[in-house]
């Protein structure tokens, strides 16, 4: 499992949340010492250190909503010898800067009422910008799960979580407001654009996803190669637009 | 109150292809012509710039170029009984916004129709009798004949350096080139893209089953290009970054490469960006458009510009708003088949395709151009015969890629579950391996598709949205049926580790994927004011100083993607401008 060997999650950051929280006004003061530690562990680190190893921080997502996405970016894209799992390649992360900048709250989407309720061919017609839709929609997922499976959707078997998906994907799931489809299609829509988007997103770290399916990446000229590699395989490894910043 | 300003001799309503073309041609004929254009400027240096004009996300996912619905969106229903609901977010077709409009995003796929397309209402009847095409399909010859454009086909693939090869010479056919096509006076300016895999794959096919391989005229450079404004364009890199992004390179043909670099010096013309216009100035008994208004986005503040001439070259949602607005001409309406506003609506047939996998062939997909394929034009319009088919029309058939970037072209086998292992297992090894047969068909014009105004939605100027009534029809599904079963005899004849089923196109109009962005009609160009907007010569039948340019000209929409056609017809024009009516200002046919 690749839980196991990540040393991210041997101290089960939300169950020390939940622990904080329970204990009331002592949040802020444990979260201080935590946030020091972790900068002064950065700061100790070679700055060619692993990615993997940076402190995990959230700009929008809350403690629940960033546990039930890396458990669900990483059934989508599990790891195995072909990529890291999808937290690991960083896709969590990537999501909750989407959620957390303009594509979360809404731009490019018209707004206007009336939202009546409307085939699916139309489009996406609800009220909520993608924000508002993916706390929605992961809520009703972790209610889905604990109806179903009596616990969180993170804290589930691989077996039960890759069943509660599947189950999403095909629109069984009872969701209020939605359909758990809709859910499940924004969900892999946004894990693979995390997965393949350039790494200055945040996900595709190391350029795995590129690396996976032999994508080279930039700069993308290949006015002779279109020639030389005729039904030959691309050998060179990929770039990314850092590599030419 | 908005601020009067000077009147001028001309006003641009947008600055992209065609509102490119015609200042060009208008500011030589010594003509002062002030250009508006609602979106910011864009400049190769500074905003298609290599390393960042390459990330995906941004452009191809977050639509970075594209019109911002949160300005302004059309409304859709699939039929008049239903209530429309706006697109709230673009996915089908993605119109540009800002210098060089969609000119700048692009694939480049540059064609000229077929002479039966141009005519095709006479053609049909006289192939298949008087009474062959049914009452509900209400398509129209289009005033101008193929021999009528030829020159100004001509003068577009000057300006932009078409990639292509010719296939009919002066009436000489030529194997490699498309022999369907009607005669040309001049081979291409450039010469063909570089061969792909895919491409020579799609050849031997063709060959064995006896159709006329092609490859598509393309308006990315297969060799650096001066063209006839003395403008070089560089020699495509084959970067895999043409539709939705801008070209580093200057090796696509785009308002910016082509036209802009000499527009922008002349003397005669201004540019005015975060220019929107909001209405025409239209006096109804006079037959003239006074003015335009238009908003500056950055203030808030209205101006009207006085003008001699208007020349309007918005996308066509926009042209058809502006005319419905300003109540010039009527508004169509399908009960009645009366009024001309918003008419002929078409669209195009697309999610025709197929994908075959080949194991022991190395594609390398992102070496690609916008407009790389090879192609087939053997059942396409009419080059076919339909007796007994029970539909008109064909599709353009082609064979590549224009792109393998990933976020968005992942092919895998039919089957192959959407995520997990199997996914990831079947994605790392088919990626690299995927050739797609796809094609592009035509969509004839019927009663009930038709555009209007919306009654409950309105855009950022408080002005209503545009109202779309359409759907795909028994015409273009039987058409797509029957290519779909082409589509498998190429796919066939590759002889591909695994081969999948040609989709076709079926159900109603889905608005969320993206299928293409030729939006055709609405400002029909025709012979009289009973049946047509605009005459031959682009000039409103109730405004003798407005000439409305692009696609919503067609009187329906052929297989191929509308450029060529749009750059000829704003040639044409161009010229019947300069040279009648700025001499005679009034109608150029008699109404």
């Amino acid at each position: 499992m690749a839980d196991d060997t990540n040393p991210r999650d041997q101290i089960p950051r939300r169950q020390f949340l939940k622990g904080a929280g329970a204990a009331g006004t002592a949040v802020a003061a444990v979260m201080t010492p935590v946030a020091v530690t972790q900068a002064e562990a950065q700061s100790a680190r070679p700055a060619a250190g692993p990615a993997q190893h940076a402190p995990e921080t959230w700009l929008t997502l809350n403690a629940t909503e960033a546990e039930f996405v890396k458990a669900a970016v990483d059934t989508i894209i599990p790891a195995d010898e072909l990529s890291p799992s999808g937290s690991d390649c960083g896709v969590a992360s990537f999501i909750d800067h989407q959620l957390a900048g303009a594509y979360g709250s809404g731009a490019r989407l018209y707004r206007q009422g009336p939202f009546p309720k409307a085939k699916a061919e139309l489009g996406y017609q609800l009220e909520l910008n993608p924000r508002e839709f993916f706390r929605a929609g992961i809520t009703a997922a972790n209610e889905f799960t604990r109806k179903t499976y009596g616990k969180d959707f993170d804290r589930l078997s691989e077996s039960d979580r890759i069943a509660a998906l599947k189950t999403m994907d095909e629109g069984k799931a009872a969701f209020p407001g939605f359909s758990s489809a809709m859910f499940f299609n924004a969900l892999l829509q946004i894990t693979m654009e995390g997965f393949f988007a350039d790494p200055m997103y945040g996900g595709n770290r190391d350029m795995a996803a590129w690396k996976m399916v032999g994508y080279p990446g930039l700069p993308a000229t290949y006015r002779d190669e279109i020639k030389t590699y005729f039904n030959k395989k691309y050998d060179k490894p990929p770039r990314s637009i850092a590599d030419f910043s | 109150m908005a601020t009067m300003l000077k009147e001028v001799d001309a006003v641009c309503i947008g600055v992209g292809f065609t509102g490119s073309i015609l200042a060009r041609e208008l500011t030589k004929a010594g003509l002062k012509v002030v250009g508006l254009e609602r979106g910011p400027n864009r400049t190769s240096r500074d905003d298609f710039a290599l390393p960042n004009v390459r990330d995906d996300l941004k452009y191809a996912v977050r639509q970075e170029l594209f019109q911002d619905t949160q300005t302004e969106t059309v409304t859709l229903r699939h039929s008049t009984p239903e209530t429309a609901l706006p697109i709230r977010r673009l996915g089908s077709f993605l119109p540009g916004t800002g210098v060089g409009g969609a000119g700048a995003h692009w694939n480049g796929v540059t064609w000229r129709l077929l002479e039966s397309d141009h005519n095709l209402r006479t053609h049909l009847e006289s192939r298949y009798g008087k009474t062959a095409v049914a009452a509900e399909m209400t398509i129209a010859d289009f005033p101008q004949s193929y021999t009528d454009l030829e020159p100004y086909y001509d003068r577009f693939e000057k300006l932009c350096g078409i990639s292509g090869k010719a296939g009919n010479l002066r009436g000489q056919k030529i194997e490699g080139g498309n022999v369907f096509e009607g005669p040309r006076q001049n081979e291409y300016p450039n010469k063909p893209l570089a061969l792909t895999l895919a491409g020579s794959l799609m050849q031997k096919a063709a060959r064995d089953l006896g159709y006329h391989a092609f490859p598509a005229p393309a308006a990315n450079m297969s060799a650096a290009y001066t063209n006839p404004e003395g403008l070089t364009l560089g020699a495509c890199e084959y970067c895999g970054h043409c539709e939705r992004f801008g070209c580093e390179a200057n090796a696509k043909s785009s308002p910016q490469s082509t036209i802009l670099p000499v527009l922008l010096q002349d003397k005669n013309f201004e540019l005015r960006t975060y220019a929107y216009v909001k209405e025409l100035v239209y006096d109804k008994q006079a037959k003239k458009v006074k003015a335009v208004r238009y908003v500056d986005t950055r203030s808030g503040e209205e101006f009207e510009q006085p003008a001699q001439l208007v020349l309007l070259g918005a996308y066509v949602f926009n042209n058809v708003l502006l005319m419905r607005t300003a109540g010039i001409g009527e508004q169509y309406d399908p009960a009645t088949g009366k009024g001309t506003i918003g008419k002929n609506y078409c669209y195009q047939v697309s999610g025709n395709a197929v994908t075959v996998f080949f194991e022991d062939k190395e594609v390398n997909p992102f070496m690609a151009a916008g407009a790389h394929g090879m192609n087939i034009d053997d059942f396409n319009g009419d080059n076919f015969d339909h007796a007994g088919l029970g539909f008109f029309g064909g599709a353009w058939i082609s064979c590549g890629s224009s792109n393998g970037r990933p976020i968005l072209t992942r092919p895998v086998p039919a089957g192959t579950p959407r995520w997990g292992r199997e996914w990831k297992k079947a994605t790392a090894k088919w990626y690299n391996h995927a050739v797609n047969i796809g094609a592009s068909g035509c969509n004839y014009a019927h009663r009930e598709n038709y555009l209007d105004l919306d009654p409950t939605y309105k855009d950022a100027l408080g002005r209503p949205l545009v109202r779309m009534t359409y759907n795909f029809r028994d015409n273009d599904k039987k058409m797509a049926l029957y290519i779909a079963g082409v589509l498998d005899k190429l796919a066939t004849a590759m002889k591909p580790t695994i081969q999948g089923k040609a989709s076709s196109r079926t159900g109603d109009y889905n608005v969320v994927p993206y299928q293409s962005t030729h939006n055709t009609g609405g400002t029909m160009t025709g012979t009289d004011p009973q049946s047509s907007v605009v005459n031959r010569y682009c000039q409103a039948w109730g405004a003798d100083n407005l000439f409305v340019m692009g696609a919503s000209l067609f009187p329906q929409n052929a297989s191929y993607n509308p450029t060529g056609l749009v750059g000829a017809l704003a040639y044409y024009a161009a010229e019947a401008i300069t040279t009648k009516y700025v001499k005679n200002p009034g109608p150029l046919v008699p109404a």
